[in-house]
């Protein structure tokens, strides 16, 4: 790690004014994300702001309609609460299988969201379920959040506070392991509505995205033999060592028929 | 430099370090409790878990800053005097550690499990070991002793 | 047998400290006033350093000293020393080219060591290297084994033109064709032996002691050997006097090969230890394990095996290209040579057999002995053309294995591959391991996963290979440059306590209570009165380490040989006490007795007297009781067995799961059962790891791909199923405790094991090979592939 500043914001007022005065500052949540890009020099943040201990930002609220939760709350939290169990069963599975026990035990949602790491699982829930992304300025639509490689709507500053995920009548999540890193090769989170299906992928591309073709198809029947031929081209998706293109597109529907196998 | 403090096996401590300083380095350097390793840079392999208020946690991928107030429990901290803890006792039972490097971030991790889950499956422990690298064992025993470690702390 | 002595699963001494934190490795070894390395290393896979600008960096914060290669050769240090010459098919030595501590003209791989800072904290240090600015010409790179010999392919080194270092043969090839002229059926397999990343979960670490006031070095490392690093350090690389030099190997977090060599950061500690006249340490991060610690395997092979109409194989005849990386490491021309080409007879009695091994020069990590070191690479060539001998010929695996099994009677057996096996039943371990295994019931079994959409499979790997490499005159006629023997020194203290100290070193095989039991069962000393102490030079008179699965073969009958010594000793000393002839002494259960009286006395009485000698015969004896014994084996040792291995195989993912795995081994005589069965748990994961999860993989231009935990698989727990171990043991008839090795069999046999049950899965689709590692997009294109080409 490069040499940093550290400080610790008890609110978010007090967050904002401490980004404001740094050269180059960056939050700093659970760390689960930035440590470890810290470790390999590959980020070079003048300042490090510890929010952490904002309480606001912490906690999961479920209604009938929603289950908001803070940007603070570890994966941990949400994979464990009966309350998201019983009202998105599939959003507190992706949480439960997300790294592992200790990763999930520090990092935070927010954290993952924010990063818009092309392999993060939330994404994939929150476009799935047409989440409302909420900072400290303004609500966001999950369809304008994810902009690219480690990019977001979010700005110069601007601190995710919670996000409110819609229930839906039935959702579920599947994912293919990167075989190393164990982060999604592909993960396709699947939410039916009374007003149709979502259906968004993580890993296979530069950030989450959603698949129009498999959401009329699982709108008009919600079923796995819906999704019989319907494909993602492979034209703009991820290829590594780990899996091609051809191979992560054979996968997100494979993936998305499983999803909708187990959707709850 | 900040000064960080925190309590560690039960004691006070405290220290000035660099901002960069991670948990890990603090606990070894500082503290000199060395049984808390290091083996990798990529936060997966789980021989530097300590438990952190009670909780499981790679203290890699934990500034010390970040422990400020904290109760930290690490390897050293689990015998009650020459009496090992039974997940130890477990370890050493079925002979669920070969070179003994990745052992303290197991028997840290398989603590919490238990903690966690009373009556853990064998697919339980296996899937709970995802953060725990180990090169020597094939695992085969770890599971064992764990199992066992269940047990004896169920009572 | 007692409850400590040989046979008894007595549990490990050595791991209160490592259960309760304090194990000892060298990375906790905090030295008074140290100061820390970092190592700059090359970014570039070949390119000519044109300059190096030092300036800013030893300007900066903390720093103490910044060195670089021109250092070392102002030092006139010499290089790391490569231990082993093979001759080539030509009667010429190998090229060997020279292996810099700092390389001052031209970086050969990624990871390459350029310069070293020297500062306050490690932090500082590498802050510091950052500002060093080094002018590289990036040069074209080789790194691909299969075309590293090829036209046109860049060249590593210029002394060696096509990257060839050898190309060396052994056995007849016209014999070979003859035999294969009269062959019924010939198999053949084209297969890529991985290359494997070692990943012991200790990162090697090194710190370096210089003690002005004495003239003399400590260097704390982590090896699997001091005493050669020692000797490879002193007499070759920094060119000091050996007496002034200790080389202790403290706790070691694990090995597998991967620490038995000499690495250029051990000499840069020590030599900056007394330029700075600062202790120096280094301690490798991961990143820097993976491009710095010697890789293994790494063979590309083509074989072919000719059959009669009964299905006896005939001639085997088999091809290999071994990448050695860019430099010599310290074993390494011996891996795909004599650990290699000297196990390709298996465990049957094909006739004729020759090889051809290529080693060639590429722009990669050095590659050596790795967890098996040759034999894991042989095996998985038998093995597999054994299986494809099954398929040409239409005749069961396990029937085809057992018409060409070596007979229970016919050892000594000696293989048309230079080795003699001593002793083996491998009809027995072949069938033990298929009742096991339930392999007569596996159809069953397939045609319920089928049922679930899945493919199953079976496959077996009857293997054989060879520890306690010896004996030193053999092993030096073929280019090795070291003996290959073991001492022991037994130290009876004047109360009959027993320290021992052995040249073996223990870094996760449990020597200290192994060892402790083996001088428990002899010497009748119980063993909370034993020590085993090892891994320092300046405690232990000599030790060639641990490796190849040596340990008791070879440290464990130097022992028995210097334990012998103390209780010849004792019986002079009994007689004088006693007052009785010495040949009517008898020794047991720790107590000497004259034959057929009740007059005894016990070893601690004896001790005793030696060491308080009122009452002694002093003009025959020396005062004292202590021996020492040196054991150069006059063979290998030879373990093996059957593996078998079962998958299930998820068709729309290709995802390869083993969901039973039994190993009946014959490891000879078993000291600490509940040792040997952990040992080859790891080594089963170690070759799960190698069949379906791991594999090195530079890119294009030489980067390496897999360069941390996030791209390189590691076996996880959740991979493995509970595994079945067992052992049926047939003695080593060469050694005084009939013991054979076991560090090494997991990982030897099991690859083989389960890739031919991947491709008995997938035989019934068409695919004839699919090369490790098997991950899932390979056998979802396997399976995608044939079902194209059925259409």
């Amino acid at each position: 790690m490069y040499a940093f500043n550290y400080h610790r914001a008890k609110t978010v007022a007090d967050a904002l004014k401490l980004y404001k005065k740094a050269d180059d500052p960056k939050f700093l949540a659970g760390g689960h994300t930035l440590i470890p890009t810290l470790k390999q020099r590959l980020a070079r943040p003048s300042d490090l702001i510890d929010i952490s201990g904002i309480a606001t930002l912490k906690g999961v609220k479920v209604s009938k309609t929603a289950v908001t939760i803070g940007a603070l709350t570890p994966h941990v939290e949400v994979a464990t609460s009966s309350a998201v169990k019983k009202a998105i069963p599939a959003l507190a599975g992706l949480a439960e299988e997300i790294g592992d026990p200790q990763v999930r035990h520090r990092g935070t949602m927010g954290g993952s969201v924010a990063n818009s790491d092309p392999a993060a699982d939330y994404p994939a829930a929150v476009l799935g379920l047409g989440a409302t992304i909420e900072t400290n300025a303004r609500k966001i639509e999950a369809d304008k959040f994810f902009k690219g490689v480690f990019e977001t709507a979010l700005k110069d500053g601007e601190i995710l506070t919670k996000i409110s995920f819609p229930v839906p009548e039935k959702a579920g999540y599947m994912r293919f392991d990167q075989p190393a890193s164990r982060f999604a090769l592909v993960g396709v989170f699947v939410a039916k509505f009374k007003g149709g299906v979502r259906v968004a992928v993580t890993g296979a591309g530069p950030c989450a995205f959603r698949v129009p073709a498999m959401e009329k198809a699982l709108s008009a029947k919600f079923a796995p033999e819906a999704l019989e031929g319907i494909t993602v081209p492979a034209d703009d998706l991820n290829s590594d060592i780990h899996g091609s293109a051809e191979y992560r597109a054979h996968l997100i529907t494979v993936m998305a028929k499983r999803a909708v196998a187990a959707a709850k | 430099m900040p000064a960080v403090s925190m309590t560690v096996n039960g004691k006070k401590v405290s220290a000035d370090v660099e901002p960069r300083t991670l948990l890990v380095h603090y606990l070894r350097e500082h503290l000199g409790l060395t049984g808390t390793h290091v083996g990798c840079d990529t936060s997966q392999c789980g021989a530097c878990v300590v438990h952190i208020n009670g909780e499981s946690v790679k203290s890699c991928t934990v500034l010390a800053a970040q422990a400020e107030g904290a109760k930290v429990t690490t390897i050293e901290g689990l015998a009650d005097g020459d009496k090992l803890h039974p997940m130890q006792e477990a370890f050493r039972e079925h002979h669920a550690l070969q070179c003994g490097f990745c052992t303290p971030g197991m028997v840290m991790s398989a603590i919490d499990l238990v903690k966690k889950n009373k009556n853990p499956s064998e697919k339980e422990i296996r899937e709970w070991l995802s953060g725990n690298l180990c090169r020597c064992t094939g695992y085969h025993n770890i599971v064992k002793a764990i199992a066992a470690a269940a047990q004896t702390m169920r009572g | 047998m007692s409850a400590t002595g040989i046979g008894a699963p007595v549990r490990r001494i050595e791991d209160y400290r490592f259960l309760t934190g304090r194990g000892t490795y060298t990375d906790d070894l905090n030295q008074p006033n140290q100061a820390h390395a970092y190592i700059l290393r090359s970014p570039h896979p070949h390119a000519r350093i044109k300059g190096i600008k030092t300036a800013k960096a030893a300007k900066a914060k903390g720093v103490i000293a910044v060195l670089t290669g021109a250092d070392v050769v102002k030092d006139d240090l010499g290089g790391l020393p490569c231990g082993w010459q093979v001759t080539d098919r030509h009667g010429k030595p190998m090229v060997e080219p020279p292996h810099p501590i700092l390389v001052s003209d031209i970086a050969r791989h990624v990871g390459d060591q350029v310069a070293v800072v020297i500062a306050e904290t490690h932090q500082q240090a590498r802050d510091a290297a950052e500002l060093i600015e080094v002018d590289y010409q990036v040069l074209p790179s080789a790194t691909s084994t299969a075309a590293a010999a090829k036209k046109g392919a860049a060249l590593v080194w210029d002394q060696a033109p096509n990257n060839l270092c050898y190309d060396w043969i052994l056995g007849d090839e016209q014999a070979a064709n003859a035999a294969f002229a009269k062959a019924k059926h010939v198999a053949k397999v084209d297969i890529v032996n991985n290359r494997l990343i070692p990943n012991a979960m200790e990162p090697r670490a090194a710190v370096g002691v210089y003690d002005a006031a004495k003239d003399h070095y400590t260097l704390h490392t982590t090896s699997q050997n001091p005493h050669v690093i020692r000797l490879l350090m002193a007499a070759y690389v920094l060119k000091l006097p050996e007496h002034k030099v200790r080389v202790n190997a403290p706790d070691v977090g694990g090995a597998f090969g991967s620490k038995i060599f000499h690495y250029a950061e051990e000499a840069i500690v020590t030599w900056a230890a007394k330029k700075v006249r600062r202790p120096v340490r280094w301690t490798a991060e991961r990143s820097e394990s993976f491009m710095s610690d010697a890789h293994g395997r790494d063979h590309v092979t083509h074989a072919e095996l000719a059959i009669d109409a009964n299905g006896k194989f005939l001639a085997m005849k088999v091809y290999t290209i071994a990448n050695m990386g860019a430099y010599l490491s310290t074993f390494a021309p011996c891996v795909p040579t004599y650990l290699y080409a000297l196990l390709l007879a298996g465990t049957y009695t094909t006739p004729t057999i020759f090889c051809e091994v290529k080693a060639v020069f590429t722009n990669t990590v050095p590659v050596d002995a790795y967890r098996g070191a040759g034999r894991p690479e042989a095996t998985y060539v038998v093995e597999r053309i054994v299986d494809e001998a099954a398929k040409v010929t239409g005749i069961d695996a396990a029937e085809i294995r057992r018409r060409n099994f070596i007979p229970r009677d016919a050892f000594p057996y000696q293989t048309p591959v230079v080795v003699q096996y001593d002793s083996g039943d491998y009809q027995s371990t072949l069938d033990m391991a298929l009742k096991q295994s339930d392999y007569a019931g596996f159809e069953k079994r397939r045609a319920e996963s089928a049922k679930k959409g899945k493919l199953r499979g079976i496959g077996l790997s009857t293997y054989i290979e060879a520890c306690g490499i010896a004996p030193s005159a053999v092993v030096g006629s073929v280019g090795a440059r070291a003996g290959l023997y073991e001492s022991a020194l037994i130290r009876v203290h004047p109360t009959g306590s027993v320290t021992v100290l052995t040249g073996s070193h223990s870094h996760g095989q449990g020597h200290e209570t192994t060892f402790a039991q083996l001088v428990s069962e002899r010497m009748g000393v119980e063993l909370k009165n034993i020590e085993v102490v090892h891994g320092d030079t300046d405690k232990i008179p000599f030790g060639m380490g641990t490796y190849g699965s040596r340990s008791l073969a070879v440290g464990g009958s130097a022992m028995v040989k210097a334990m012998d010594k103390i209780i010849a000793k004792g019986k002079k000393i009994a007689a004088h006490l006693l007052e009785a002839a010495e040949a009517d002494i008898e020794f047991k259960d720790g107590t000497f007795s004259v034959a057929g009286t009740d007059k005894k006395k016990a070893l601690a009485e004896i001790a005793g007297a030696a060491y308080v000698p009122h009452n002694y015969p002093i003009n025959e004896l020396e005062p004292g009781l202590e021996e020492q014994a040196f054991y150069d084996p006059s063979n290998f040792t030879f373990p093996g067995g059957c593996h078998v291995a079962e998958i299930e195989i998820d068709r729309d993912t290709g995802v390869v799961q083993l969901v039973n795995f039994v190993a009946v081994d014959d490891v000879g005589r078993v000291i600490n059962p509940m040792i040997v069965e952990g040992q080859v748990h790891g080594g089963v994961a170690q070759g799960l790891g190698q069949a379906l999860l791991e594999g090195c993989v530079y890119d294009a231009d030489g980067q390496l791909i897999t360069g941390s935990y996030m791209d390189y698989t590691m076996p996880r727990a959740d991979h493995l199923p509970t595994l079945k171990v067992s052992t049926h043991n047939t003695l080593c008839t060469h050694n005084p405790l009939g013991v054979k090795g076991v560090g090494e069999v997991g990982a030897i046999g099991s690859p083989a094991a389960i890739m031919n049950a991947v491709h008995n899965a997938l035989a019934p689709l068409g695919v004839r090979e699919i090369q490790m590692p098997a991950t899932p997009e390979r056998v979802w294109r396997a399976i995608h592939g044939a079902r194209r080409a059925a259409e």
